[in-house]
């Protein structure tokens, strides 16, 4: 059994030759081939590769010329029958693939099949290896056909990569598991996206994701569509109202909710429940505070024990998350309040940016305490939140005043203390809040004035993050159109091929420019993010 | 009859300085708090709790330095949290004044621990600067010397009290050489010295720390002219403070007590300590062991939580 083997095995089994192919290496009594065997294989499996390959023709040659992005690693072969498949709205940059559909039914049905057998035997052996073998595969096969592909793995995933929209469809197609109607649509992106956040969705406001979904919405409850619809159009915004208003939603749904026989509700509820999350994040990308809620939600629901009768879990569940509101939420803020209210004296001159409700009510609380200090609220374009908080400290009857971010180095040496609420605190330390934030930290250690940071601790994440691009959220970038006057001189943004509009929504602030994190639990320094996290784990 | 016993407290804890004038203030206040437990007669748990925090208050009014507070509140903690499920009131009180032995014990042996981490950071040949009078400093000197180990140290004089004067004795009496500089020469001195080691009155959860008046400046110099800044501190001067700069400082640590009771107009005062922020500190000497100053917030919390 020596150099024949290889070919042997490599003749009789190409159907399913991917297998053996790993076999093959450890074949002659466990030592490693030699470089001639090796090389003779090579040559095997190209010759082998041609054959096959030769049936799909040369219609697939072009399109692969067309992309000059890498495509993903697992499937070369199913961009074709990839935009088939996805019940998605087709990218403008596929438009010239579609255009040749017709000409190839029969080999796309074959590339189809392959594809399904691929996308299970990957699933079987892991993606790593299914990623491996196919991008192992794939540059041996190239050199054949001549094409100009780089002969290495792609060093990041596109979002609007066909072959990752379809895995993404897939997965929204599975989980409704049983129901043929309406699957969870997927939202398409809009617009020329700048290049450093290519990663992320972009969505226009216009194009609202409920579109396309089809009435009655069987998989998806009411409730739930209409707060993907308030969280898509702007209508419910801040972390904490976002937070408040699902765990709300959730009650609803448990209320209506039933269970089909046959099933736990332990179970069948949180399975329940997976669709409804995924077409909140595609409506707008979940919240840190949402995601805690979230996974709090979904462990009370499988620590409710199997005997317990349905009217009573309904009831407990419903308990559990009224105590979540009211213990993280409302009683927390009224202790944060306490502890800042500490940090408040007389004659102070607090900065406060945009709207944080827990900033705003700390602010509330001290005047009633009958502190004397007067707020400088800053504010920034497009979303104007601060003009919200700016009504709201006025009518308690506290002294204002109103500047645009623009205005800030002017106006911070008046200043005795920043006030900034948070969207996250992330565990080494940095503080994800509003755009413009880390901004006015960095003003402000400038010109030595204290930063405290307020925020809840359900808000402290495990995520860790040192910069604003990896993981954030692109707004609409028609929001930029419209300036102070009405006139509107981007209007024509997207004919223009070398402009991009960028609606960043969230950045990260470093630990060194935060001086005080104020918390339910306390006054802590920002590098004690993680004992927290760690104190909160034990609890639980 | 309350304020006769207050009263004796606070002449039990002046006899405790004036016998031991080596003693730590905060050591000695919570000496004359466990006398004072041993010889309280309340009723019920409630009440004793009422009494202790009396008896604190009147010792932060006798003496405001910011260990004692913060050992005050440790002691009451440290003997109260624990479980005091026993029907009888005197058994309870046995187990709390055990409770309260153990506490005193720990404490005392403290600085030894401080002082035998710290010794083997001052190398052969060091030049040190320090200020005003710190028994802990002057404890981890001592053990360095024992070590066979050269070295000269720079004091400042340290007004108002001239302290710096007295220590300068004192390690004269250990036959380490030693010079006197004034508090305005810190600048001037930084650039000879190798580190600069200072004790502290208080360690505030954001990782700074609360010292006589001068050390905020030593800090900023020692920071200017990259040189390690270290302070030697125990563990029961934790304090739950947190200033965002020197004005949040309250003002009961400020001045001195007598300060505080007779003078109405403290903007005419001069305060006796200062506060330094946690960026300025390179390691904390404790007897919980090498801590940064963010990780000083981290045993706080196991202290007080």
């Amino acid at each position: 059994m020596a150099d024949s083997d290889g070919r042997q095995v490599d003749g009789v089994n190409h159907a399913t030759g991917k297998i053996y192919r790993l076999k093959l290496f450890f074949n002659n009594e466990g030592k490693e081939l030699t470089k001639e065997e090796k090389q003779r294989l090579r040559k095997e499996k190209k010759q082998h590769k041609k054959n096959k390959k030769d049936d799909k023709g040369p219609p697939e040659k072009e399109k692969e010329k067309e992309k000059a992005s890498v495509p993903a690693p697992s499937k070369p072969a199913t961009q074709s029958p990839a935009h088939k498949a996805a019940p998605a709205p087709v990218h403008a940059s596929e438009s010239a693939a579609a255009a040749e559909k017709p000409a190839k039914s029969k080999a796309e049905l074959r590339a189809e099949r392959r594809a399904r057998q691929d996308s299970e035997r990957t699933s079987k052996h892991g993606k790593k290896e299914g990623g491996q073998q196919s991008a192992s595969s794939k540059p041996k096969a190239t050199p054949n056909e001549l094409q100009p592909v780089v002969k290495r793995l792609p060093e990041h995933v596109q979002v609007d990569d066909p072959a990752a929209l379809k895995k993404l469809a897939k997965k929204l197609e599975r989980q409704q598991v049983r129901q043929i109607h309406s699957h969870v649509p997927l939202r398409s992106d809009y617009g020329y996206k700048v290049s450093l956040f290519s990663h992320l969705h972009q969505y226009s406001r216009k194009s609202p994701p409920t579109l396309q979904i089809s009435i009655p919405a069987t998989v998806i409850h009411p409730s739930i569509v209409r707060l993907g619809l308030q969280y898509s159009q702007g209508i419910i915004a801040g972390s904490n109202a976002r937070s408040v208003a699902l765990l709300h939603t959730f009650k609803q749904v448990i209320q209506d909710y039933s269970t089909p026989p046959n099933e736990e509700l332990s179970r069948d509820l949180v399975n329940k429940l997976s669709p409804y999350i995924s077409f909140l994040s595609q409506c707008r990308p979940l919240s840190a505070s949402m995601g805690n809620a979230i996974k709090y939600i979904k462990k009370e629901i499988s620590n409710i024990p199997s005997q317990c009768k349905e009217e009573e879990a309904k009831g407990k569940l419903q308990a559990c998350i009224d105590s979540y509101i009211n213990e993280k939420i409302i009683l927390a803020s009224e202790a944060i309040s306490k502890y800042a209210i500490e940090k408040i004296s007389d004659g102070d001159v607090i900065l406060v940016y945009g709207c944080s409700s827990l900033v705003n009510h700390i602010l509330c609380k001290a005047f009633e305490k009958q502190r004397k200090f007067r707020v400088i609220v800053v504010d920034s374009r497009p979303r104007l939140e601060g003009r919200e908080a700016l009504r709201r400290l006025v009518k308690k009857g506290i002294r204002c005043t109103y500047v645009l971010i623009s205005a800030l180095s002017y106006i911070l040496p008046e200043v005795s203390k920043v006030f900034l609420g948070a969207h996250a605190l992330l565990a080494n330390g940095y503080v994800m809040s509003r755009v413009g934030t880390s901004q006015i930290a960095l003003v402000a250690k400038a010109y030595n004035v204290p930063v405290l940071v307020c925020c809840e601790t359900y808000k402290f994440c495990e995520r860790v993050q040192t910069d604003s691009f990896v993981s954030n959220e692109l707004d609409d970038p028609d929001d930029l159109i419209v300036t102070r006057n009405g006139k509107s001189h981007l209007e024509n943004w997207q004919t223009v091929k070398s402009l991009g509009l960028l609606n960043l929504v969230y950045d990260v602030t470093p630990p060194d420019f935060v001086d005080l994190v104020i918390t339910d639990l306390g006054m802590i320094p920002c590098t004690s993010v993680p004992v927290v996290l760690r104190v909160k784990n034990v609890d639980q | 009859m309350e304020k006769d016993t207050t009263q004796k407290l606070v002449e039990y804890f002046r006899a405790q300085i004036r016998e031991d004038p080596d003693v730590a203030s905060a050591v000695a206040a919570i000496r004359s708090l466990l006398e004072f437990l041993k010889r309280d007669q309340s009723e019920t748990i409630l009440g004793l709790r009422e009494n202790m925090t009396k008896a604190i208050q009147r010792l932060e009014e006798t003496d405001s330095s910011v260990a004692v507070s913060s050992g005050g509140e440790l002691f009451l903690r440290f003997i109260s949290l624990t479980s005091l499920e026993h029907p009888d009131l005197s058994q309870c009180k046995n187990v709390m004044i055990e409770r309260g032995e153990l506490f005193l014990k720990k404490i005392s042996l403290s600085r030894g621990k401080v002082g035998k981490l710290c010794h083997t950071f001052i190398k052969d040949g060091a030049k040190i600067l320090t200020h005003s009078s710190s028994r802990v400093v002057l404890k981890v000197l001592e053990n360095a010397a024992a070590d066979n180990k050269r070295f000269t140290v720079y004091v400042t004089e340290s007004q108002p009290d001239s302290a710096g004067k007295l220590m300068a004795q004192k390690l004269h009496n250990l036959n380490i050489p030693v010079t006197v500089v004034l508090d305005a020469a810190v600048g001037y001195i930084m650039e000879k010295v190798d580190l600069v080691i200072v004790g502290a009155e208080g360690v505030v959860e954001s990782g700074g720390v609360i010292n006589k008046i001068g050390t905020y400046q030593m800090a900023v110099c020692s920071k200017a002219h990259n040189k390690p800044f270290y302070v030697v501190a125990e563990s029961f001067k934790f304090v739950r403070l947190y200033p965002l700069n020197q004005q949040d400082v309250p003002d009961r640590f400020k001045y001195k007590a007598d300060i505080l009771k007779t003078v109405k107009d403290l903007n005419q005062e001069h305060p006796m300590i200062d506060y330094t922020p946690p960026s300025l500190i390179t390691l904390l000497f404790t007897d919980l062991g090498v801590l940064t100053p963010s990780a000083v917030s981290d045993e706080l919390i196991k202290l007080y939580l």
